[in-house]
This record gives structure tokens, sequence and C-alpha cells, in this order.
């Protein structure tokens, strides 16, 4: 709206966000530090206060609308896409966040998951993924790693679980970033990225549950395992990773390779530049596969491209509407067609 | 030569028109329909469609049907058994025939009355040749040979022109009630603008038809129907799904909201969510969802922002729904769910009516979870029933359930044109911005309903959800002396919408013997039947119900008042079971039809009759 625009934005800060409800997840619980990240990015976007609104599903995660000073709602299993859908394709003025976890978006909520990511929803979608039910204390999840022994796996699973980001590549996502709650300067950084891209984003936060699921994430989060278990993705940038540095990726057909820089003649020449915009999900897709120990997990924003969202394509099909058509007024539609008079 | 033409007045008059489903009955059946307001009858349409979608050709399973009923005096039913049938094959024939009163008059292709066509309807023998059909008039032109001859000079293949057939059945019926030609030649024109040859030969076959009724023997006398006593005004055809999507529209219009529609195809609702998909120019928002359940919660996401927000759905939708609605009863949100009903459980019987929604409306949720049930009575009844929900929606803040059904869905009516300035305003109780005494949960006095701010205004940033709600603060709280008092309020809120509905009508006396009592759909049949037994000097008396949770003010009055109540309904007794759980004291009969079909006037009228003479025994 054009007034909005015209109307000074206050420098907002993080106490501007945070409510006066106390924050009851478990002490340690990885959705801390989202919250404080979250609180962070909030006043860098340049949005009034106002018109964020917070909605999210079920599962401990959800709780978050409660702990935002926001708008905000705290919806049923699974149906926090439909709901935020709803909320934005009514407003498109609001910022829509989305918070989910693995079992909210991916299991009871797995149908409107895709088709929020096909119809490309301009939502900024945080799916917080521990791997485990929690608040149901401790099921496994559709993420759960073939083998894990949960309350409902007393002798391991034996599903597949799913990839987040082939998932949402799958469904013809434009916007899939990974983050981990361990480093809150990667989380604040790839928000503000998702926040800016027009179009359903997609933030995977691997997430650790200490209840259910301790360490889960731990070769990929460990202070000792996590420089040579993670690759930090940098559009434009060479794909480089370990603690030292000296390992690349590159393409070896239809597969990611790790190398070594300095063995076989490989330098930093021969690695692959990653470019988020490609239109192109072939790389993307492969880089979101990628799971320790065989290879290091991707980091950062995997994929970004531009395409129309929802209400682009709706707020013109309105506008054109609204000039052409010959039924100006309610009236008009009634007295439309065949009518006659006594 | 014309023969001497004998013109008999009727009071009022049933067609049904039937043939295979590629025969085009729907579009004469309503091109008869536009002739027929232009002679200044009143009507009521009803469409049988087939149960399949292309079943195979020739067969009683892909017979569809439409049937027009019109007349000098209020029309309120399609009818029940028509005088003059149109049967376009055998297998229509053979479908229709138990609709067709016995000295009715039947309009036939004989040239589709060959060994094929008998035997994939299922007769052993030709029905026009083993007087099976003695009593009734048989007008049997060979309707397919007639029309290709009308054409044979245009430059049509013989495929092409037996497509205009139907209008030969047309001509007969239009001449047969001493109609104008006009309208239809014009909508030739209108409809098939750049195809001259086209124009043409329906013109042709469409006068052949009159002039062949015109010779023909069997046609004497013909028809008329006086013009109906209708209130002035300006008027138009309309189906129930059409109305109730323009009542939503209206409603949009005089709550100063924009309309959402969140939707899932399904039959016989989805009308509405396509007839909303094409006002974009009222900056409608009607949002297919990926099914029944994303349908109700964008709309919930939706209302948030302060949109009319509806959901339309039927029978097994509204299960699929039912977790949301109660999230909407939690969050106090306006919602409106229109529940188009058909025969059930499961998939059921889905082109076919029925009322087997009520308890599902009054009851299926989680938890103590009212919402406002209200029911439409006709097809144009569903625009201000449509309207009134929106209504009570928006300004008591909770959910409504609006019943429709798939009969008044697909019927249609007269529908006489309001103006939209003069439907009542509506008044959402949106918060003005920073407003100091803003508290998500606090009430009005009067409504109990909770004030509804946008996000977006600044000073009301507060949250919703699904966890119950402290009274006034609206935080979560699980104390529970706390929920025991939301439970109440919420309650209390629905029952004191009591206060703001019209109270429970009786047509007839004030007191008497029978009371008939019903409600929805039926509106139309359990009137005539009543007006008809009461112009024979019955004393019965009929209250419709509009109004399901609450219930009118007066309704226990009213009950109070008649020695005998008979309550009628499209189930096996759902709403009389309700008003045994709210009136204990009364004795209630009932009368029941579960077969995917409407009642009949006559059915209604004996069964009345019946309890009348048991009781004065
Ligand atoms: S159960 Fe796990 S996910 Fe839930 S709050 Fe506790 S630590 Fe966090």
């Amino acid at each position: 709206m054009e007034e909005k625009a015209l109307k000074e934005i206050p420098q907002l800060s993080m106490e501007d966000f945070k409510s006066d409800q106390m924050v009851k997840w478990c002490p340690g619980c990885g959705d801390h530090a989202i919250l404080s990240s979250v609180e962070k990015v909030f006043p860098q976007l340049g949005i009034r206060k106002e018109d964020f609104v917070v909605v999210s599903g079920i599962g401990c995660s959800s709780r978050f609308p409660y702990y935002m000073n926001t708008y905000g709602i705290h919806g049923i299993h699974g149906r926090a896409t439909a709901i935020a859908s709803g909320v934005k394709i009514a407003n498109p003025d609001l910022s829509v966040w989305v918070i989910t976890g693995d079992g909210d978006s991916m299991a009871i909520g797995g149908n409107h998951f895709i088709h929020v990511v096909r119809r490309n929803i301009d939502l900024n979608i945080l799916l917080f993924n521990n791997r485990i039910y929690g608040l149901t204390k401790g099921q496994y999840s559709p993420t759960s790693p073939k083998g894990i022994i949960t309350k409902t796996s007393p002798d391991g699973t034996f599903e597949n679980p799913f990839n987040t980001g082939e998932l949402v590549i799958g469904a013809q996502g434009s916007f899939f970033a990974r983050a981990v709650d361990k480093n809150p300067k990667m989380m604040v950084k790839i928000m503000l990225e998702a926040a800016k891209h027009n179009g359903t984003s997609i933030v995977e936060i691997l997430q650790n549950c200490v209840i259910f699921n301790n360490n889960t994430h731990e070769l990929i989060t460990s202070r000792e395992t996590k420089d040579d278990n993670q690759i930090h993705l940098e559009h434009g940038k060479p794909m480089i990773f370990g603690k030292n540095k000296d390992k690349g990726l590159v393409c070896k057909g239809t597969k990611l390779e790790v190398v070594k820089i300095g063995e076989n003649g490989i330098t930093e020449d021969n690695l692959l530049i990653h470019n988020q915009y490609s239109e192109d999900p072939g790389v993307h897709n492969m880089l979101a596969r990628m799971t320790p120990p065989f290879s290091p997990m991707a980091m950062g924003v995997i994929r970004s491209v531009k395409q129309d969202t929802y209400n682009d394509s709706l707020d013109e099909i309105i506008k054109v509407s609204k000039e052409t058509s010959p039924l100006k007024t309610v009236d008009d539609l009634l007295t439309s067609g065949n009518i006659w008079e006594i | 030569m014309a023969k001497n033409k004998l013109v008999k007045e009727r009071e009022d008059v049933v067609v049904r028109f039937a043939g295979d489903s590629g025969d085009g009955m729907q579009l004469i059946g309503s091109l008869f329909s536009d002739s027929t307001a232009f002679a200044g009858n009143d009507f009521a349409t009803f469409p049988d469609y087939p149960s399949e979608i292309r079943a195979p050709q020739g067969t009683i399973a892909g017979v569809s049907g439409f049937q027009v009923h019109f007349g000098h005096t209020d029309i309120h039913t399609s009818g029940d058994k028509a005088d003059v049938l149109i049967a376009m094959n055998p297998a229509s024939l053979k479908a229709n025939l138990i609709w067709t009163k016995s000295n009715g008059i039947i309009i036939v292709d004989s040239t589709t009355f060959v060994d094929k066509g008998i035997e994939k309807a299922g007769y052993d023998t030709n029905p026009l040749e083993d007087n099976s059909l003695t009593g009734y008039t048989i007008v049997n032109p060979p309707i397919s040979k007639i029309t290709i001859e009308a054409v044979k000079d245009l430059d049509i293949s013989n495929k092409v022109a037996l497509k205009s057939k139907n209008m030969f059945a047309l001509g007969v019926v239009l001449y047969l009630f001493n109609r104008e030609l006009d309208s239809v030649n014009e909508f030739f024109e209108e409809k098939f603008k750049s195809k001259p040859l086209i124009i043409e030969a329906n013109k042709r076959v469409l006068k052949a038809g009159y002039l062949y009724a015109e010779n023909v023997e069997a046609i004497n006398p013909t028809y008329k129907v006086k013009p109906a006593l209708l209130k002035k005004g300006l008027y138009r055809n309309i189906t129930g799904n059409i109305a109730t999507a323009w009542g939503l529209i209206a409603a949009a219009e005089r709550s100063g909201r924009q309309l959402f529609l969140g939707s899932y195809p399904i039959t016989p609702a989805s009308e509405i969510l396509q007839e909303l998909s094409k006002h974009k120019q009222f900056s409608v928002k009607a949002f297919q969802a990926e099914d029944e359940i994303a349908g109700v919660c964008s709309t919930i996401g939706a209302s948030y922002t302060g949109s009319l927000a509806v959901t339309s759905t039927s029978g097994p939708g509204l299960s699929l729904k039912s977790e949301a609605i109660g999230l909407a009863v939690m969050t106090e949100l306006p919602l409106v769910v229109v529940n188009v009903q058909r025969g059930g459980p499961s998939t059921g019987m889905p082109t076919k009516s029925e009322q087997s929604d009520l308890m599902q409306a009054l009851y299926g949720r989680s938890g103590e979870s009212p919402c406002i049930v209200m029911a439409a009575s006709s097809p144009s009844d569903c625009f201000y029933s449509a309207f009134e929900a929106s209504k009570l929606a928006v300004e008591h803040m909770t959910p409504v359930i609006l019943l429709t059904d798939g009969s008044i869905a697909n019927g249609s009516e007269i529908f006489r044109i309001p103006k939209v300035a003069s439907l009542d305003k509506i008044n959402p109780p949106i918060v003005k911005a920073n407003d100091p005494d803003y508290q998500p949960y606090k009430r009005d006095e009067n409504k109990l309903s909770r004030p509804w701010a946008l996000p977006g205004t600044e000073g009301l940033r507060h949250r919703l959800g699904g966890l119950e709600k402290e009274n006034i603060t609206g935080n979560v709280s699980q104390s529970p002396k706390n929920h025991q008092l939301m439970v109440e309020l919420r309650d209390e809120k629905v029952e004191r919408v009591a206060n703001y509905i019209a109270e429970q009508k009786v047509i007839g006396d004030d007191s008497g013997d029978l009371l008939v009592v019903s409600w929805g759909g039926t509106y139309g049949v359990m009137l005539t039947a009543v007006e008809q037994l009461r112009k024979k000097g019955m004393d019965v008396n009929l209250a419709h119900f509009k109004y399901i949770n609450p219930l009118p003010k007066n309704t226990g009055d009213v009950l109070s008042r008649y020695k005998h109540i008979v309550v009628c309904e499209l189930n096996n007794g759902q709403f009389v079971h309700y008003l045994k759980s709210k009136f204990p004291h009364y004795t209630y009969e009932r009368f029941n039809k579960i077969q995917g079909l409407p009642f009949m006037v006559a059915e209604l009228e004996e069964k009345f009759k019946t309890i009348i003479e048991k009781n004065n025994k």
C-alpha cells in the first residue's frame, strides 16, 4: 500500500519483538537460539512491526508465535502452511512467517507443504528439523534416519526418511536454504536472504532436541567434526570446506565428489562455483542430497530463483478484471444475463 | 393445413425433457425456461444429471433430464409428476415414465425406437407398439429423420444436423403451450454468431417441430398458462449455488470486506467455487486449495486478516473440515461454511440430495464446539441465507454453517432482484488502531462477541490459537475454572444470536390441529402441500425452520399451540431428534424419506391426511 510506503518505519530492536509470555521450551533446546535469531532478523527488514504475522502448526517449535510480539496464529497440526497461505493471499502486504517442524510439515502436513511450495506463495517457512516428535515425547518422524530406535520403533525404523531439500526442489521450490541451530550468525544471514526472496522460502534448520533425540546432528555440528562435515555455500564462490579449507566439490557425471585441493593436480579452479540463482535444479538437488559421512552437508542458500509468486499473478488478474469487466457494481452482476420486468 | 385449434387454460404445468446425456436436454430445458419467463409465468426447474460422466449411449445410466414447473399461481417446486414428457430415446422413456402422469402427453423420437435402442434400454418389446402406454397421449414423430430432411440442402453432415434434433422437440413443446419462437431464434443468433449454417439449421429444425405439432392430430388441444400475479420488479432465473455465490458477494459489499473463498471441488458444491472464481473484478479471491482441509484453513487465515471468509463443500468435505472449524470456534473468528448436502454416508450418492448432515453440522467436532447452524429454504433463498450467514458470522465473530442441498443448489426458480443498497448493512466489530482498551477476548456486552483486530493495525498485536484462551487477555490458559467459563461463554455467545434472528413464523393458524415441521431445502414442497390441504379446509399448518442453532426464541411456544406435530425431513430423523432434546415434553410424529429424492406434494398430502384421520378417530 502506498500509504504505508510513505510512512517512516521507526528503528526497531529485538525488544520490540519479545512477547511477555514465558518461553517454555526445555533448557538447552535448539529452539531458543532460533527464537533469538528471528528476533534479530525482524528489526533489520524495514518492515513495520504490525505487518509481521507468525503462523505455526503443532509441535514444540509451533509454540513460537506466543513468544513473538507480532500478530500470530498457533494453528492446528500440519496446517500452518495452509493457514499462512490464506493470510498472505488475503493480504499480500503482510510479512508472513511460518514456524513448523519435520513432523508438522512433512508428515501430517505433507500435502499442504508441497503445494505451498509449488504455488510459490511468498511465505518464509522456518522448518525446525530435529528428526523426532518432541511434543508427543519421542516417536520417530519422517526425517528420522533409518534404524533409529524410538518409542514407536523399538526395533529401529525401517522407513526411508525424507530429505527436506530434495522434497522442496522436487515440488518446484524457488528457495531452499539450510542452517544449524548452533550457528546463530549463519541463521541470521540465511533468514535475511529468505525474507528478501520473493516466493516461498524454505529454511531448514537442523535443530537439536536435547530430550528425545540429543546429538542427532552431532556429526554436522560438533566443534571437532563440523568443519569437515559442513560446506558453507556462497553464491559465486568455489565450493570449499574442511578444517584446513583444503577440500572441495567437483561434479562427476550426475554426482558431486569430494576432492582434496593439491592432490591429483586439483586446484581451486577445478571446483564447482555455487550458483544459487540457476534455474536448473540439477546441482541444487545434488547439493541438497549430500549427507555425512560420505560428503559434507550443504549449508547456506542452496537455491534461490526468480519466479512469479501466487500473489503477483493473482493481483495482476484482479487488476485487469477491474479494468475490463463490464460488471462494475454488484447490482450489475445481479442484473446480468437474462432478466425481465414485471 | 392447420387444424382447428382448441386452446385450454391451465393453472400450472410440469414439463420434463429427457434424453441421452449428449442430446442437449439441459439446453432445451433452459431455453424453455427462458420462454416461460417471457410468458410471465412463475416457474421452478430441476436438472436430473446422470451419475456417470459419460455412460454408454442409449442406456438408462446415461439419461439426462430437466424438469420445468410453471404456472399462473405461485410455483414453489419443480413439480411432482410431469404433464408432458419429452423422451428422445427408449432409455429416457423407460427411466422417466414413473415421473409422468398417467394421462400425460409423451413426445418421443420414433426413429430411435428400433431394435438396438429398445434392447439397450432394457425393453423386451417396443413400448410404442405393445400397448404398455395406454392412457397416455403419444406424439411420435420420426424426429431424427425429419431433422436431417429439414437441413438436407445445407452444407452440413448428418452428424452435425442431428445435433439440432433437440430443437425439434423444443419446437413441438413451444407450439403445445402457444409460445413464440423468437426468443429461441435470437439465442441461436447470439450463440452461433460466427456459424451462419448452424444458426440456419437450428432455426429450421425448431420450426419443423413447431409445424409438425401444428399439423398432427394428437396435439389438440394446446394449452395456455396465464401470466403469474407477481410483485412488480426485475426478475431472473437463478439456481441455489449461483444464488449462494452472489449472496456472498453482496455480503462482502455490504460489510466493506474483501471476499475470500478457500475451497476444494466436490459435487454438488463445486459451482460455488467456479462462480466466485469468475468475479475477480470485485476483488473476490477464490482459492482452489489442495484439499478440503487447506480450503478451510486458508479461510481461517484470511478471516484473521479481516476478509469475509468462506469455505464451501459437501458432506464428506465437511467431515474433513471438522478440526479446523474447531479452531475457528476457539479463535472466535468469523467463518462461513457452506455445506451443500448430498446422499451419504461416505461417497454415498453424490448427485442425489439429502438432509443428512444436520447432526454433523451441529455436533461434528471435538470438544464443546458450538456454531451457528442455519439452512436455506429454496434456490433464491440461498442468496439471502448466504448473506445472512455472512452477517451473523462477522457481527458475532463465530463460524456459521449454512446448509443447502443438491436439490436447491442445482434447481432454479425465479428471483426478484433486490437493490444491493436495500440489503442490511453488515457491521464487523473491527478495532481502531491503538485502541487503549483493546484486549483480544474482551467481549461485547450484548453479543458476547470478541473484537476483530486486523494484522497491519498499529497497537493491536496479538496471538490467537487452538489452545484454550484466558478470558479477556486471550493468553494461553489451562486453568480449570477459566476453561469452564470459556466453554460457557462460547456457548452463550451462540445462544444469544437468537436475539438477532427472526421469530419462527407459522403458515396457517395461530393454533390448531396439525403442525407440520420442516427445515431447509424442502420448503417449496411443504408449502405447496400444506396450502393445498388448507384450501380443502383441513387444519394443517406449517412451521418451516431456517435457523437451527440457535432456534428462534419462540420455537417452544409455536410447538405448544398445536395438538399434533409431524416433522418431515429427507433423513432418518435428525431434526426431530434435535427438537426432542430441546423440547422433550411434546410428542412428535415423523415422516422421513431417504431415497435421494425430494418429497412429492402428493405423498405429503397423503401423509398429513392419514395423521389427521387417525388422530380424529
Ligand atoms: S522436547 Fe526437544 S524439541 Fe521439544 S522443547 Fe524439549 S528439547 Fe526442544
